[in-house]
């Protein structure tokens, strides 16, 4: 049977270092089989995170060759396998053990933004009326996985740590969803300008690249609520008028 | 007793998918103290894979429907061996949970009038399905998700349940481990909700995650709580068959309500070939009425492809042992077909079914708006586990409930797609509040501290073992792989009394291996360790799979018997019950189904 080698990041907090495994390639294999068999069969204690292994939970993150990915994504037919494949664990979060990383970080974040404050309802019964067409942009960042490869190649998180500064792509679009949902009364601009660092993305796409989703969350996410930013903070006369003349 | 980490909370919820969230939501709601624990991060339990949407007689789409309506389709696709208080509640109930939330941030796709769309499904007389697309499941989990983190609950992740703490009869708490350092800890509660899914892990072809080891069954089993409707395990009749590292991976019956066809290798459409009884004044006499109804003609009747789960699967099953299967061993499932009835086929498919289409092209090279798909049963979803009382879902354990997959009643002998979301919706918010209610007029209780060493001592027993391992030692992947295998063979789809008495025997003897299981490495994030553990709950539920079908002396649902092929009209009135005897053995009785109320019996002979 034809095999590879996979360079595997081995280690814990204190010091790590790359093994090579082999393992048998099968027709349609991903790295995280790849992984699952050397687990299985040679390192029963590989640390790996991984849930639905169908691209839909998005707990399999990983660095393979390089390339932030869903494991579960990454056909071994896709990548040259005349070279080990390595596999390492992000590098945005801090280590824990081998694939491992603590992205505990992404839980704290989210829980310090605002939650949904919808409208009174539409209809007697409670409930609400929206077209599809207006929550056609907010489904585009539900698809979301939360995976948090965006922001493992965020250059602002990777490098820079500035992890209490900066929300990160993420959060950034979560926060965008919110803003345009079509129920929500809340206004999170101002926290996005002073509390999440949103002026810190120069938009180099990077998190747009790697989104499993194919979510663009710099054009569609963040962008826009640059723009918005600049109309509610940077514009005091417009602000003025939309006050004096509200929305129609 | 060493020091171990002690969390005080009033209500307990183990588990984090779509039950355990609604659980610990409605308790926080109600003012007591709330954490919730899950084996993963949160927000990446297996709700999240539940594609097709949430089964509620909103009646938005046809307004036509309603509870009774609802009622009736759930007891008829469970054979009507449901528990039928639970699944009168879930249908007067689910409407209100699914527009809850919306309220909480919930994006359903829209009718044209601006309200929650609904889609077709098997076994469902109308369209019942509010959905987003075919990632239904995702969106309902990150709202819930997304709304709980800031009701005040606190979220224990990646740690996993070893046993439940007792007090006399009482459930008072759970002891269990972190992933991250492998360190133990105590949870004191003065109630326990049980949400801990399924048990898809017992087989090799299974849509299930690792996480799907039957925890919560086996925890409420060892601990007193009594097990029902085991036997009635369901095959979802698509899963992907190729190629193999995707075997099992769910394909959406989403995607025949949007009109795919299921064919054999003949490109003759089988389903068609044998309807059963019950339904043949629900199902359409011809492929063509069979299309109207899935392009929404309010007079027509559902294609035989939208048939009950159970039997759907044992056709392509019939198919495929007869030759005609497709060249890797499935049926083929064409959606690109409808390309000759509507324009714009293959842009409809990639918004009705996105992650269907990006599955099968990344994982498969697949195109479904070109071409079929091949696909194959999966062990997909347990129809049973705890008894619990319908209307607080407390087991028979005070302190103890649960809710969703790990509880039983609703589905009977089986569920219908769709009816899986609403019920962890109904009936996590229904586990909440009694629990929250039973917290509030009770006092903590006593936790055992021998109870506890016994835990910690048994959870560590697989690292003396890997420090003396030999040649011919147990390596825990091995033993998992062998008790997949088995189960697979002997306790499938089609099952048998001989096959049956070997799969006890085997039990047994993997039982024994599991009692010298070794790992090596240290507990920091150890998954070969976590194996190891989760082998015990495996072992538990396999056995009460196998007790209960060898129990069954029938053929009714998803539970099939080679030699009794019919249904039995006095094993139509008794559910199967498993409990832990005293001296530790399983122990299996049939008991008498409760007497329907007049009312409901009425509404089901009018929607025969």
């Amino acid at each position: 049977m034809k095999t590879a080698t996979f360079r595997i990041w081995r280690g814990d907090v204190r010091a790590g270092q790359f093994h090579d495994y082999t393992a048998e390639v099968a027709e349609g294999m991903v790295v995280l089989d790849a992984i699952h068999q050397i687990q299985a069969k040679q390192a029963n204690d590989l640390a790996c995170r991984w849930n639905c292994k169908a691209g839909k939970c998005g707990s399999c993150a990983a660095e393979v060759n390089g390339l932030p990915r869903l494991m579960c994504m990454t056909r071994l037919s896709d990548i040259p396998l005349d070279q080990p494949v390595t596999v390492e664990p992000m590098k945005t979060f801090p280590h824990l053990k081998d694939l491992v990383t603590d992205v505990s970080w992404n839980f704290r974040v989210k829980k310090k933004i605002h939650k949904l404050t919808p409208r009174m309802a539409d209809a007697p019964d409670g409930t609400w009326r929206m077209a599809q067409q207006d929550i056609d942009r907010v489904q585009e960042f539900r698809k979301c996985i939360e995976c948090f490869l965006c922001q493992d190649v965020c250059h602002v998180l990777r490098e820079h740590r500035k992890h209490e500064e900066f929300i990160g792509p993420r959060f950034l679009a979560h926060l965008a969803g919110l803003e345009m949902h079509p129920l929500d009364t809340g206004n999170r601009l101002e926290a996005a300008k002073k509390e999440f660092g949103i002026g810190y993305c120069n938009i180099t796409k990077c998190c747009t690249y790697v989104c499993p989703e194919e979510i663009k969350i710099t054009d569609n996410a963040i962008i826009p609520l640059k723009e918005r930013i600049v109309d509610e903070v940077y514009d005091p006369l417009g602000k003025l008028l939309r006050r004096l003349r509200p929305k129609a | 007793m060493p020091e171990y980490q002690t969390h005080e909370h009033d209500v307990l919820v183990i588990g984090a998918g779509g039950a355990g969230l609604r659980a610990a939501i409605e308790a926080s709601a109600a003012g007591v103290s709330v954490g919730i624990v899950c084996k993963s991060l949160l927000g990446k339990a297996h709700t999240v894979m539940a594609e097709g949407g949430i089964a509620a007689a909103l009646a938005n789409v046809d307004e036509r429907d309603n509870w009774k309506v609802h009622f009736a389709d759930t007891m008829r696709g469970g054979q009507y061996v449901n528990n039928w208080r639970m699944a009168e509640l879930h249908a007067k109930e689910a409407p209100d949970r699914v527009r809850e939330l919306e309220a909480w941030g919930a994006v359903f796709d829209r009718t044209k009038d601006g309200r929650i769309l609904q889609r077709n499904f098997g076994g469902h007389k109308y369209a019942r399905l509010a959905h987003v697309g075919d990632r239904t499941g995702l969106e309902m989990i990150r709202t819930l998700q997304d709304h709980g983190i800031h009701q005040g609950m606190e979220v224990h992740m990646e740690c996993t349940i070893l046993t439940l703490l007792k007090d006399g009869d009482r459930v008072v708490g759970a002891f269990g481990y972190e992933r991250e350092r492998g360190r133990f800890k105590i949870f004191r509660a003065k109630a326990v909700v049980l949400a801990t899914g399924g048990i898809g892990r017992a087989y090799k072809i299974t849509s299930n995650s690792w996480e799907g080891t039957g925890d919560g069954h086996s925890l409420a089993y060892h601990a007193g709580a009594e097990l029902i409707d085991m036997e009635f395990l369901q095959f979802h009749p698509t899963g992907m068959v190729w190629p193999p590292s995707v075997c099992g991976i769910l394909v959406t019956e989403g995607v025949r309500g949007e009109g795919g066809i299921l064919l054999n290798q003949d490109g003759r459409r089988f389903m068609f070939d044998d309807i059963p009884d019950l339904y043949k004044a629900q199902t359409a006499d011809t492929e063509e009425e069979g299309w109207r109804y899935c392009a929404g003609d309010r007079n027509a009747r559902r294609p035989a492809e939208l048939l009950t789960r159970d039997h759907v699967a044992r056709c392509i099953v019939r198919e495929i042992k007869a030759g005609r299967g497709s060249p890797h061993g499935g049926v083929y499932l064409d959606i690109s077909w409808i390309k000759k009835k509507i324009p714009n086929a293959a842009e409809h498919i990639k918004r009705k079914l996105p992650s269907m289409y990006h599955q099968f092209k990344q994982l498969a090279d697949i195109d479904i708006t070109r071409e079929p798909m091949e696909v194959g049963p999966t062990t997909h979803y347990a129809m049973g586990g705890i008894r619990v009382d319908a209307d607080t879902q407390m087991s028979r354990l005070p302190g103890l409930f649960a809710a969703g997959e790990c509880a039983s009643g609703i589905n009977g002998a089986n569920r219908l797609g769709g009816n899986s979301l609403s019920d962890l919706l109904v009936f996590g918010k229904r586990a909440g509040e009694f629990a929250a209610k039973f917290a509030r007029s009770n006092k903590a209780g006593r936790v055992d501290p021998e109870q506890i060493e016994a835990a910690a001592r048994r959870a560590l027993e697989p690292f003396d073992h890997g420090a003396s391992a030999g040649p011919n030692a147990e390596w825990p992947y091995q033993i998992q792989f062998d008790l997949q295998e088995m189960m697979q063979d002997l306790v499938g789809i089609v099952r048998r009394e001989d096959e049956m008495v070997r799969a006890l025997d085997g039990l047994h003897k993997l039982s024994e291996r599991a009692k010298q299981v070794a790992v090596r490495g240290n507990r920091e994030y150890n998954p070969g360790w976590h194996t190891a553990i989760d082998l015990t709950n495996l072992l538990t539920v396999s056995e009460a799979i196998t007790r209960s079908a060898l129990e069954r002396k029938e053929s009714r649902g998803a539970h099939f018997r080679d030699d009794y092929p019919n249904k039995d009209a006095a094993s139509g009135k008794v559910n199967v019950v498993v409990w832990k005897a005293p001296d530790g053995t399983m122990q299996v009785r049939r008991e008498p189904i409760p007497e329907m109320r007049s009312e409901l019996k009425r509404i089901i002979d009018e929607m025969k």
